[in-house]
């Protein structure tokens, strides 16, 4: 029982306690005087377009049975007069991402909203799910959605790394998931031909693919700003290490030099080691495309690290929301992210613009979408609507799904007129407009309208 | 008979063996990577240098201080934790997990306590006196939840084996985590902006201010509960708890009395760690205390556990470790994405003092007998 005994022999152990102190502050004063000071799978793609011509909820066929697409391979899903159609949402909705995933799981319900009845039968989103954006978010939702064989579709998710975990079980039970969000190469393909590595047969999305943001960064950073050296710091997500990669690559091509690419946690709070692993090649910009709160830790701590003074700070759509670009820290920071400017681009479905989604936004949610991707989420879950009414008829009062239907649907369609403009789906699922702009942040908590509008640079392929 | 002497007697096994090949590989690796990096500060050009990382450019003399320093602020609130860990160890025999919770309640009654300062005007007319006032509340707050817990949730198992207030004490730790999330929400909570003295890092040999403040009231504080414990009247009833709590009660000293305030006392340095950890990096959320908690809990482990000298030693080991050794041991390694690899470092080096000394840099062998 002599636990803690030492305690009461204290005299040797202070002056051992001291000595270790005193060598610790001798060793750090040797540190500072010793320096050299010198601060300074696709399926087969049915016939293109199936997509209804009409800006209302289409009319249902003459014959009943209609001409529905799919052969029913992956089952058929019956839904009973009196019931609803079941799809569900999976989005980052809590914690600092949420500000991200928010806007892109309340589209949605304003998009079913927006569509109404389909074929005269209810949608039910039913409760929004947490993908917590991460892979084991991303995984225990996906095990709640496919739990419920009534499930078609899901949109979600919004972060690529839940998508990963996510996407093989959802499309694995035969439903579709539709990302208003993810943009990591990984989830779909090279644009070359070649499946990502975690690309699943069902999985779709409306956001750009990050191949074309880091391009638009490189080009952006080494044709307008001039600059010849660069580093990237991702936090080992799939969407932030695909577009850190995306961006080394593109820089390079560019006649760029790399002169660092490392990895932080995403709990992190002290980010000097890493700043300072990145300023040993003194990159004239710094591109992080992570999320919050490790994104604010980064701009807080970089000015202060000896050779990152005077480097300019870059960030992608991850931290392009109303939480990040108010803090001072971020003030001439620029941002890439899809193009915003949707003007008056017109959902052919149900005939909505994104001035009429902004006040419909503001008038249930009192505020103004916080973050970039909420038109994605719109013309996402519209898609779904839209598929469902092309793969579906009604026999004896319940309407039939085809789930094979509704990814052929997906597969075939071509110049959809959505809002965030014309919507193309490849044989990996990327449907999405490819337009990236650059912004610069003004500053200030009354200027993230203005910054958010503030394009200093935009790219297409 | 101690065990070193029984030790010498029995045959050495294929444990000891194995045991002994790791101790050397630990330390090659960390000699290697050393002399690497110390090749590359000498010139990048030497082969040695280059021989595993063709891309070594070294650091410069700033950007070495800018991590030590960092490392010995963050040490510095590791170190603060830490004594709650080994205090409570000390007097009950149980590791308090609840204890990094108790921190984050600190940095949370700070992020409140600052934002309606700055509400008001304070926070900007006079930061020293606002900060002043947020320590002494959260320092109260802090030991309120600390003496609350000991009540609540320790006193009733006091007699029971020390497993069970073990697992209570992550009972208590989920509690607080969820309790934080029900009162002030899920998302990360800001600290309203510090002064640009603070931030500006040419105030004293090119470090930031911030950084220099938790060095000094790390210090101060270690400096108070140091005469706190070695010369005050309660001070000394706390060694006596600790030496033996049944013959310390029949000299006439009250043994609850005398551990409510150790917890008061653990918590009040937790509370001084998350002001100082709210400062630095002027953001808090419902984890804050999760990852800081454990390694504080390792490194009273390394300091030896029960011996405060030990662990504030031991969290400036872990700190100074996982902030310089990515850079000076790994990189020169030709290890990739080392700032990834912080807290794999900081628990290396728990794992290291243990392989190398089990009981803590600071710790006492115990003979067998009371080790059990």
């Amino acid at each position: 029982m002599n636990r803690m005994g030492h305690l009461t022999k204290s005299g040797k152990r202070r002056g051992a306690f001291s000595l270790f102190v005193s060598l610790l502050a001798m060793l750090s004063l040797l540190a500072t005087s010793c320096g050299d000071d010198d601060d300074g799978g696709a399926t087969e793609a049915p016939a293109p377009t199936a997509a209804p011509e009409t800006t209302e909820a289409p009319a249902p066929t003459a014959d009943p049975r209609g001409d529905p697409m799919g052969d029913g391979s992956l089952g058929i899903v019956e839904v009973e007069a009196g019931d609803a159609i079941q799809i569900r949402s999976l989005q980052a909705i809590t914690g600092d991402v949420g500000a991200f995933g928010l806007p892109i799981d309340r589209a949605a319900y304003i998009a079913v909203d927006d569509y109404g009845q389909i074929k005269g039968f209810d949608v039910d989103l039913g409760a929004s799910l947490d993908d917590l954006c991460s892979n084991d978010g991303g995984q225990a939702a996906a095990q709640i959605i496919v739990a419920d064989e009534d499930v078609v579709g899901v949109l979600g998710t919004s972060c690529s790394g839940a998508a990963v975990a996510a996407a093989p079980l959802i499309t694995n039970a035969g439903m579709v998931l539709i990302s208003g969000g993810n943009t990591s190469p990984a989830l779909t393909s090279d644009l070359a031909g070649n499946a990502g590595l975690n690309h699943s047969v069902g999985y779709y999305r409306t956001a750009h693919n990050d191949l074309y943001q880091g391009a638009a960064m490189a080009k952006f950073v080494f044709g307008e700003l001039g600059f010849t050296t660069a580093a990237a710091i991702h936090d080992g997500d799939p969407y932030t290490q695909g577009l850190a990669q995306a961006f080394a690559d593109a820089f390079e091509a560019e006649g760029g030099t790399v002169t660092g690419f490392s990895a932080i946690n995403k709990d992190d709070t002290d980010m000097v080691p890493v700043l300072t692993e990145m300023a040993t090649g003194t990159p004239e910009a710094l591109f992080f495309p992570i999320f919050q709160p490790a994104g604010d830790f980064i701009a807080d701590q970089a000015p202060g690290v000896s050779g990152l003074e005077d480097t300019v700070l870059l960030a992608a759509d991850g931290l392009l929301n109303a939480n990040y670009l108010p803090l001072p820290q971020t003030t001439g920071m620029y941002f890439s992210g899809p193009d915003q400017r949707f003007g008056e681009n017109v959902n052919q479905s149900t005939g909505k613009t994104a001035t009429d989604f902004t006040t419909a936004y503001d008038e249930r949610y009192g505020e103004v979408p916080s973050s970039a991707f909420w038109a994605h989420g719109y013309d996402a879950a519209v898609l779904l609507l839209d598929a469902i009414d092309a793969a579906s008829w009604v026999e004896d009062g319940t309407l039939m799904i085809d789930r094979q239907g509704v990814r052929d649907y997906l597969y075939g369609l071509r110049g959809y007129r959505g809002m965030i403009g014309t919507l193309n789906c490849d044989d990996f699922g990327d449907c999405g407009s490819s337009k990236i702009t650059v912004v610069q942040n003004i500053g200030g908590e009354d200027n993230v309208e203005a910054s958010l509008n503030n394009v200093v640079y935009s790219y297409e392929p | 008979m101690s065990r070193r002497a029984r030790s010498r007697k029995a045959p050495r096994t294929g444990v000891d063996w194995f045991l002994t090949f790791l101790r050397v590989a630990a330390l090659t690796v960390v000699a290697v990577g050393l002399l690497a990096f110390i090749a590359q500060e000498i010139s990048t050009d030497n082969p040695f240098a280059r021989w595993a990382n063709p891309d070594a450019t070294g650091l410069t003399g700033a950007q070495f201080r800018g991590l030590i320093v960092s490392g010995i602020a963050q040490g510095a609130m590791y170190g603060l934790i830490a004594l709650g860990y080994s205090m409570v160890y000390g007097v009950l025999g149980f590791i308090n997990f609840a204890h990094g919770e108790v921190f984050m309640v600190g940095a949370m009654t700070g992020m409140i306590t600052s934002n309606k300062l700055a509400d008001a005007g304070y926070w900007e007319s006079n930061f020293i006196g606002s900060l002043v006032l947020i320590v002494v509340v959260s320092v109260i707050v802090c030991s309120l939840t600390a003496v609350i817990m000991e009540r609540v949730a320790y006193r009733p198992l006091r007699g029971s084996p020390r497993l069970i207030p073990l697992i209570t004490s992550i009972g208590v730790s989920f509690f607080l985590q969820n309790a934080s999330v029900v009162l002030l929400g899920p998302a990360a909570k800001a600290y309203p902006d510090v002064p640009d003295w603070l931030k500006s890092k040419h105030t004293f040999l090119g470090i930031e201010g911030a950084r220099i403040l938790v060095i000094l009231v790390a210090a101060a504080s270690m400096i108070c509960l140091w005469y706190l414990v070695e010369r005050t009247k309660s001070g000394r009833a706390m060694r006596a708890v600790a030496e033996d709590a049944e013959i310390a009660e029949l000299m006439g000293i009250d043994v609850n009395r005398t551990i409510v305030k150790v917890f008061a006392l653990g918590g009040a340095m937790a509370g001084m760690a998350g002001i100082l950890w709210g400062i630095l990096f002027r953001s808090v959320i419902h984890t804050t205390g999760f990852l800081p908690g454990i390694k504080a809990f390792s490194a009273a482990v390394v300091g030896g556990i029960g011996h405060l000298g030990g662990a504030m030693a031991g969290g400036l080991s872990i700190g100074v470790a996982e902030s310089v050794g990515p850079l000076l041991i790994l990189e020169p390694l030709g290890v990739s994405g080392v700032s990834q690899l912080r807290d794999a470092v900081a628990f290396a080096v728990l794992i290291g003092v243990l392989l190398l000394r089990p009981s803590g840099l600071f710790g006492e062998r115990l003979p067998s007998e009371d080790r059990t």
